[in-house]
């Protein structure tokens, strides 16, 4: 058994700050390539998908305000599902953090006997880090989503919210199969190309037998409808179906920001929420369940509430729309910048332009101080997002809550000053004007040919690229003043 | 109409011409046009990187400053979504009831110079000349905070001369960002590669944008690599006539 990583978590700890995360990603040709190709696929599927729809503006409008509404009376609604879910022969625990989490987790696996899980591809399980949990209290899970599976092989960490192996060609996942299929059980089957279908069968029948021998599964959750204690889980691969259906006894972790007042409400995510995410009209699994039935599925049914810095994010009035976020992986697809340096720089389970205002939330803003700077305020995620999340405002507004922190430090930062000094210039016209003069009398000795090619200090790392015009001699103001006397 | 010009800070610093060419063109159209001298700066780089207390003064300073116009015109489509979506947060967080009024009574008479001539002015066929081949940049604050649309596009068909050609994956962001390009140099450059690479596929002699902040990013590009690729603002193509070429 290879060893898995000990730093899962809302925050991987020992990940470098985003800028410098992304100078090596930025760098790696391979990565590029495969980013650049899975983005922009995805990207057309989504806006044709979206374009299907007479009523796209009104499902999003509706989402947002289902989402905003029920955020607003969260303690209500999680009352009800606790009430609904037990009803239906359900287990409720709640679960203040992750560490608590996985405690409720590993016992519940314990109290069964069993020392291996199925798990059908979750956020919220990779946020607490149960996988590395239960490999502590020896319980080996077992990852059944294919890019998970690809993840898990390899001993490394998920890239995209959806596609947690979008950083893998499929030469690199025929190499990971070969090399560690065996480890984990079926080994890759002799003479296996990088074709695929072939790809795809060999992780069908290495996870078959997973499927058939064990006892426990471990799911996230989509939605859960408080009127009914319904919860839904959505996929692609089937995999989720097996796991939903197949395991004596399911646990379930999911944040409480998933919960929906009523089982109506579905029919508005589940028209966003696979058109968003993969661009397709209907994802082909849904599953749902209402408690257990006798003779039908697991036997036993355990949802675990997680918490993890929800409360937290729901008492910032401008922060908690994040937590309306359905995770669809638009605003990931869609991202300049996540385009560029894949999901890994983020140093979460939650990458992009979601990770950027999600994790600060959820870890504390001292936690991931570079992610809210990792944006160019360029908007496409907002536009892109089906429940409407503002996140270029969440992200200006998190910005200020990270600079308002440092300001109580014993020393000013050298950018804080330089802020200060922007400040008091701009304070006045007549120090604006000063400043231009020295300004363009400074730039105009660096210069030549009216362009600077090398700017002095920090401001290389703009130089180094761009070449800067040297300001011209006259101001606007000044040719203003001089033009036009009568006209002050 | 009392139209008063904004001119930004940096539009003031490095690139005047581009007030010029806004004077210029609003003259021709039969407009008299009024700079107050009181102006600075609306704030956006310091609301942007989080130094919201730093700008709260310069949101006071352009409430005063323009308090007395019918319209504000600005070359500039970020600092139009600077005041128009973010001063009323500031004055908001400030809790002081006259700046927060005042701003509601000036933000929704403050315009970008696209939606100046084509909404307010009603004009898309502004008697421009500019012969040559130019490609046009929708900035991401034109497109997505303003979404000024289609009107500087509608405003460049109609001048006589030109050749207008699209713009490869014209509505990606260039990577500037403001300080995003001191923070991230990295991912700002790779933004910019490929910005730069769709432009000089269009093979224009000209970038065109309402905003000389991204021009200047992008043109910092053409520059270096000496692509022999101008940048122009939007008001300096717009502003050039058969008798007083650009």
């Amino acid at each position: 058994m290879s060893g898995t990583h000990t730093s899962g978590g809302v925050v991987w700890l020992g990940s470098p700050a985003f800028p410098e995360a992304a100078r090596s990603a930025v760098a790696d040709t391979r990565l590029r390539t495969n980013l650049r190709k899975a983005t922009g696929t995805i990207r057309d599927k989504r806006v044709a998908a979206a374009a299907e729809l007479d009523d796209w503006e009104e499902l999003r409008t509706a989402a947002a305000a289902i989402k905003r509404a029920t955020l607003r009376h969260l303690d209500h609604h999680l009352l009800r599902l606790e009430e609904s879910v037990t009803a239906v022969g359900g287990t409720v625990h709640w679960a203040a953090d992750a560490a608590e989490a996985n405690r409720i987790v590993t016992r519940l696996v314990r109290a069964t006997g069993e020392t291996e899980v199925v798990k059908v591809k979750s956020m919220a399980t990779q946020e607490i880090g149960l996988n590395e949990a239960l490999a502590a209290a020896g319980i080996t899970a077992y990852e059944t989503d294919l890019a998970e599976l690809i993840v898990q092989l390899d001993d490394d960490r998920p890239s995209h919210i959806l596609v947690p192996a979008i950083h893998r060609g499929r030469a690199e996942i025929r190499e990971i199969f070969r090399e560690r299929m065996g480890e984990w059980g079926k080994p890759a089957p002799e003479g296996l190309t990088d074709d695929p279908r072939q790809l795809a069968e060999a992780a069908r029948s290495h996870l078959r037998e997973k499927f058939l021998n064990t006892k426990v599964a471990v799911s996230g959750a989509n939605f859960a409808a408080a009127d009914t204690g319904t919860v839904a889980v959505v996929e692609s691969e089937g995999n989720g179906r097996m796991c939903l259906t197949l395991p004596e006894t399911l646990i379930t972790v999911m944040g409480i920001e998933k919960v929906l007042p009523s089982f109506a409400d579905l029919e508005v995510f589940l028209q966003l929420l696979p058109r968003s995410s993969t661009g397709e009209r209907m994802n082909p699994y849904t599953s749902m369940w209402t408690g257990t039935v006798p003779g039908d599925g697991p036997r036993a049914f355990h949802l675990v509430l997680l918490d993890n810095g929800r409360t937290a994010t729901l008492r910032d009035t401008v922060g908690r729309q994040t937590l309306g976020c359905i995770r669809c992986s638009a605003c990931l697809n869609v991202c300049p910048v996540y385009e560029r340096t894949g999901g890994h720089a983020y140093g979460s389970p939650y990458p992009g332009p979601i990770g950027a205002v999600l994790t600060p939330q959820l870890a504390g803003v001292e936690r991931a101080a570079s992610l809210p700077f990792a944006s160019t305020l360029c908007g496409a995620c907002y536009d892109a997002c089906p429940v409407k999340i503002d996140i270029p405002e969440v992200l200006v507004h998190l910005r200020a809550r990270a600079v308002d922190a440092a300001r109580g430090g014993s020393l000013p930062t050298p950018e804080s000053l330089a802020m200060k000094a922007a400040a008091l210039t701009l304070a006045t016209p007549r120090r604006l004007s000063f400043a231009q003069r020295a300004g363009a009398l400074g730039s105009r000795l660096l210069a030549r040919r009216g362009v600077l090619r090398r700017l002095p200090g920090p401001l290389h790392r703009w130089s180094d690229t761009r070449d800067t015009p040297a300001p011209p001699r006259e101001t606007f103001r000044a040719w203003w003043r001089r033009t036009r006397p009568e006209n002050q | 109409m009392r139209i008063a010009l904004f001119i930004t800070c940096f539009n003031d610093t490095m690139y005047p011409n581009t007030g010029k060419a806004v004077t210029t063109l609003l003259e021709r159209l039969g407009h008299t046009v009024h700079f107050p001298q009181a102006q600075t700066c609306c704030g956006q780089m310091h609301f942007n990187t989080g130094y919201r207390r730093e700008a709260l003064p310069l949101v006071r300073r352009f409430a005063e400053a323009f308090a007395a116009y019918d319209a504000v015109v600005t070359p500039s489509g970020s600092c139009a979504g600077m005041v128009r979506e973010h001063h009323g947060t500031l004055a908001r967080q400030s809790g002081d009831a006259d700046l927060m009024a005042a701003i509601g009574n000036l933000a929704p008479k403050v315009y970008e110079l696209s939606e100046l001539l084509v909404d307010v002015l009603g004009v898309t066929d502004v008697g421009a000349y500019f012969p040559h081949r130019v490609t046009y940049h929708p900035t991401c604050h034109s497109l997505r905070m303003l979404r000024v649309g289609d009107r500087p596009l509608q405003l460049l068909r109609a001048v006589k001369g030109i050749d207008l050609v699209e713009l490869p994956e014209a509505d990606s962001c260039c990577g500037f960002g403001g300080t995003f390009a001191l923070k991230n140099p990295d991912v700002s450059s790779a933004m910019l590669a490929d910005k730069v690479a769709n432009v000089t596929q269009t093979r224009a002699e000209v970038l065109c944008a309402g905003d000389n902040s991204c021009l200047m990013h992008i043109g910092g590009g053409l520059g270096r690599l000496r692509t022999g690729v101008g940048t122009l603002h939007l008001a300096e193509i717009l502003a050039g006539t058969e008798g007083d070429p650009r």
